[in-house]
């Protein structure tokens, strides 16, 4: 496909959630550009706010300060070209796998024939050709995933923002999913935000692979990873070298944020208990 | 599928034995047994046939209407806040009235005709569904609603991918369940008025002593709230193939 990747930006973006039972920021002062056709990788410890940022960047969150720009332009409301893998999959348990697959076809209003041909295709790029008719509660957590997986790449979108994808398939699946995920993203030149708790899939899959701190989240490291994409990168020297630089980046900034600031999120959930 | 046909030709004859053996026992002309009521359907054709359409008509007037009005005000309800916290306590509070004390109004108000019949059918129902929808669209779950918006879907891509879809079966659960209401209702609005409709064929059998001829309106009516059950079970049954 030809089309062009999105430009994504934050800028000095942040996210204070007002709805819960007291303000609680997930996102501080976040400054990054995502050039057309990058793929960056998201890692940071769990519930520090990786979703809330890829929430942020497909517009179904708007940020409590400074911007969030797609293409330039601030991202109000979900644009049609984003695609959001969310991390519960947001399959509709109503509809078969095909129903599921052409859903974001169907909302952008593309025509009907065209739009079963594009799900089959992507049904068949994740493996589950064969499954078209069965609902979401007869395939495995795999198969899941894979079928949202599927449902994004159907749209065509210019910005595929990913949330742990891949979480729930077995090491080989995963490791073949990873490679349709690369494959799809050189042939399709979109721009791509992967969440993932793996540093391996990170350093695989991103161009650049972003540290978030703990709660709340800021950018803690911003690694450089030029080499996906070539030939045999996962068996390389080099890419069990970045795996360790990634490694170590998280722990710092775990460590930093248990060193510097230990008691918030304890502080938090004790003023809760109370 | 056999196994399925060897269940409902089990339980017919088993109802069928039971039938004939209470019948014998009991020994009344109230409760002829299956063979004389074969007789009796078959000699009371004329007007049965003509008395069952009219009261199909009126029950499926009335499920048609009742689930047409309940449905979007249901959903409607649940959109809005401030509406449902107005309208929740109403619906509390009518919804246990058993609809039918309205009958003689209805009857002043309406006439003999299908219309109070209708109208009376047609209020049991609707709160039927209305309860039942009302329930649905709260139980919608949240992710559904934000995966369609996530891929840019409008108020009425939502209503159609998740609020229709995840609510109809409901629908038909009540409506199953409420063809049994709905009959009762009808037999006594019948009963109660007007001069044509199995309900009517019923009591005016009683009242000329003629057993046989009541128990052939019974058998009629029974069939009738047996067919409207079976096609509401297969629908419930083909839409909530996903659950
Ligand atoms: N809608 C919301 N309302 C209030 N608080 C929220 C909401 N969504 C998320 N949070 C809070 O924001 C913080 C960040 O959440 P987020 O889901 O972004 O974390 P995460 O990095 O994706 O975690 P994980 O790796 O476990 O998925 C958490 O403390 C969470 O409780
Ligand atoms: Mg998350």
């Amino acid at each position: 496909m030809s089309n062009c990747g999105a430009q994504l930006e934050f800028i000095h973006a942040g996210l204070v959630f007002e709805d819960g039972p007291e303000r609680l920021r997930a996102l501080r002062d976040l400054s990054v550009t995502v050039r057309p056709g990058e793929s960056v990788a998201l890692i940071g410890p769990s519930g520090c706010g990786k979703s809330t940022t890829l929430r942020l960047a497909s517009g179904m969150l708007s940020p409590s300060e400074g911007d969030v720009l797609v293409n330039g332009m601030p991202v109000g409301k979900p644009r049609q070209e984003t695609a959001l893998i969310p991390q519960d999959l947001g399959l509709l348990p109503w509809k078969t796998v095909l129903q599921n697959a052409v859903l974001g076809l169907a909302i952008r209003k593309v025509p009907k024939d065209q739009a079963l041909q594009h799900a089959k295709d992507a049904l068949s790029q994740v493996g589950l050709e064969g499954f078209e008719a069965a609902y979401p509660k007869e395939l495995s957590g795999g198969m899941r995933q894979r079928l949202a997986l599927a449902r994004a790449l159907a749209m065509d979108a210019d910005l595929l923002l990913m949330d742990e994808p891949l979480s729930a398939v077995d090491a080989l699946l995963r490791e073949s999913l990873q490679d349709v995920l690369l494959d799809l993203w050189r042939e399709r030149g979109h721009t791509q935000m992967l969440v993932t708790h793996s540093i391996e899939e990170a350093v695989y899959l991103g161009e650049r692979i972003l540290v978030f701190s703990p709660r709340p989240a800021t950018l803690k490291a911003d690694i450089a990873n030029p080499h996906v994409g070539e030939d045999g990168w996962r068996d390389s020297a080099q890419f069990a070298n970045q795996c360790n630089e990634v490694r170590s980046a998280l722990a710092e900034s775990a460590g930093e944020a248990t060193g510097a600031n230990p008691p918030e999120p304890q502080a938090a959930a004790d003023k809760k208990g109370r | 599928m056999l196994s399925k046909v060897g269940g409902y030709v089990f339980a017919v004859a088993f109802i069928v034995a039971g039938w004939w053996i209470t019948a014998l026992a009991v020994n009344s002309p109230a409760l002829p047994t299956p063979a004389q009521t074969v007789e009796v359907l078959g000699s009371n054709m004329d007007v049965l046939i003509p008395f069952f359409w009219t009261s199909a008509y009126r029950v499926v007037a009335s499920l048609l209407i009742g689930t047409l009005l309940a449905v979007p005000i249901a959903q409607l309800c649940t959109r809005s806040r401030v509406l449902d916290r107005l309208f929740a306590p109403v619906l509390y509070l009518l919804y246990p009235i058993p609809k039918v004390v309205l009958l003689p109004i209805l009857l002043v108000l309406f006439g003999l005709a299908d219309a109070p019949k209708i109208v009376l059918i047609s209020l049991t129902v609707f709160f039927q569904v209305l309860v039942a929808v009302r329930d649905a669209v709260k139980a919608v779950p949240e992710s559904a609603l934000i995966s369609v918006r996530a891929l840019g879907g409008s108020a009425w891509d939502e209503y159609r991918h998740v609020y229709v879809p995840a609510t109809l079966p409901a629908v038909f659960t009540s409506l199953r369940i409420g063809v049994g209401t709905a009959i009762a209702v009808l037999f006594i609005a019948e009963a109660m008025a007007g001069s044509t409709g199995l309900g009517y064929f019923i009591m005016q059998s009683w009242s000329m002593v003629n057993y046989p001829r009541m128990f052939a309106g019974i058998i009629a009516l029974a069939l009738l709230g047996l067919v409207l059950y079976a096609i509401f079970d297969l629908l419930e049954r083909r839409l909530t193939r996903w659950r």
